[in-house]
């Protein structure tokens, strides 16, 4: 194993928590990775805040019809018992507590459960589309992400540094090193890759970790 | 009665400068891009609209569109949740050099401000950006131990709507995902304007199918084969 979960690998371990029926809303990007690594006999359904309900995988190339497509403006295909719906009974799904899941990306997570995942300044054109209010209501609000940017710098954090997307509401993190609870304002740690010590994670963290009796091998299939 | 407008051009007179103006459409999906492109001929030949503000999720893609009323000057504000997309430059270029003005919105609370728009509702309260940027200067109330931040009702002078069906009535089905903003718009705004790919009998909709009710529309056209942003796109087509 390399020294670090591939972004495929870290979706693949997110995928593995999530219940069979369980309804599910995955950003943007990234976390888009998430469906197709569903465990066998678990089928998630999948909703995109554009207004379709249980979607599918992506049609073949000329396959596309552009009046089906997900948040990410991607051509989607429907699996069968889909639903369309319009944007405000979308986000009413979303605010008022229907989806069991929603797994995202990050910027920055601090211990308290506050996420910075749509802004990196002042800089450019700021765009936010969904993400304030998908972190808010679904049951468990999960961020995948490297564990830390590209600079080496710790994403997970004290306290965040870039504008907010919202205030402890991350339940989970799973990272390219560990996967953590976000539990009474700290990091849990709950699984770490088993070749890296507690030492060495925790250097790489931004803020102290709380450790259990019992901290599991983090361990993904190549993919 | 009967709400079916002869062409385009009909379709969208009396839009009028400093109007506020809804789109729907959420991308590509449900973009009314003969209605958006017959409002630019009606400002080429007459310099009216101008000075609109625009609603719609996204501010544009490419050279067509809500892209080409950028271009050719009719927006002086956008009010959307996600000002990007495959080629975002006509928004762009106008917000960084000063040009155009940006309302920015979680998408939620824009869906959930014209809902209230359309249903007489001045202000609502939700979670969304409650602590962020966003919620600067907005009253914030806790109810039963959570915070929220109050939110007022947007609505429009017009709205510019895509659907499916219409009967000569107005009552309205939506293609696929193309539904998203458009029933909320259809209700938030003044004077509804639709496209619609086929103009039917009224009766011919099952009642038991009608997204849109027609009390929210007044004028409705026939484009019988509209095109899709995102073909356009790929076509390289720029309406200029």
């Amino acid at each position: 194993m390399s020294a670090k979960l591939s972004n495929a690998q870290i979706a693949w371990r997110a995928a593995q928590d999530i219940e069979d029926g369980a309804y599910v809303n995955l950003g943007i990007g990234f976390p888009e990775m998430v469906a197709k690594f569903q465990p066998p006999g678990k089928q998630a359904i999948f909703h995109t805040e554009n207004g379709v309900l249980n979607f599918g995988e992506a049609p073949a190339e000329g396959e596309e019809d552009w009046d089906l497509i997900n948040a990410g403006k991607k051509a989607i295909t429907l699996r069968p018992g889909a639903a369309f719906f319009h944007h405000a009974d979308s986000f009413g799904m979303v605010r008022g507590g229907h989806l069991d899941v929603a797994i995202l990306g990050t910027y920055e997570v601090a211990e308290n459960g506050d996420l910075a995942n749509w802004s990196t300044g002042p800089k450019g054109v700021p765009a936010v589309g969904g993400a304030m209010d998908l972190v808010h209501g679904a049951k468990r609000v999960a961020v995948i992400t490297d564990h830390v940017t590209k600079d080496g710098k710790p994403k997970l954090v004290k306290k965040c540094t870039l504008p907010l997307t919202g205030v402890g509401c991350v339940t989970r993190v799973y990272t390219s090193l560990a996967v953590l609870d976000i539990e009474g304002g700290r990091f849990v740690l709950r699984e770490k890759l088993p070749t890296m010590s507690v030492a060495d994670l925790q250097a790489v963290t931004g803020a102290e970790m709380v450790l259990p009796d019992q901290i599991g091998d983090l361990v993904a299939p190549e993919l | 009665m009967d709400k079916t407008v002869p062409d385009l051009a009909a379709a969208v007179s009396g839009i009028e400068d400093g109007m506020v103006l809804m789109v729907g459409g959420f991308g590509g999906s449900g973009a009314p891009i003969e209605l958006i492109h017959a409002l630019i001929d009606c400002f080429k030949a007459t310099g009216s609209p101008k000075n609109l503000t625009v609603v719609n999720n996204n501010a544009g893609n490419g050279r067509i569109g809500i892209a080409a009323m950028i271009d050719a000057g009719m927006v002086a504000k956008m009010i959307c949740s996600f000002p990007r997309s495959a080629d975002p430059r006509a928004f762009t270029e106008k917000y960084l050099a000063g040009d155009i003005g940006l309302e920015l919105v979680p998408q939620g609370t824009l869906a959930e401000r014209i809902r209230a728009g359309g249903a007489g509702i001045p202000a609502f309260y939700t979670p969304a950006s409650y602590g962020t940027d966003v919620a600067k200067g907005k009253p914030v109330a806790e109810f039963d131990g959570k915070h929220y931040v109050q939110e007022r009702w947007l609505k429009a002078d017009a709205a510019l709507i895509k659907a499916e069906l219409a009967d000569t009535l107005g009552n309205l089905t939506y293609r696929k995902a193309a539904r998203n903003f458009s029933p909320l718009m259809a209700a938030a705004a003044k004077l509804t304007i639709v496209q619609a790919t086929r103009i039917v009998t009224p009766g011919d909709i099952d009642p038991e199918q009608v997204v849109t009710p027609g009390i929210f529309v007044n004028r409705i056209v026939e484009v019988a084969e509209p095109r899709q942003e995102e073909a356009l796109m790929r076509e390289g087509v720029a309406y200029v």
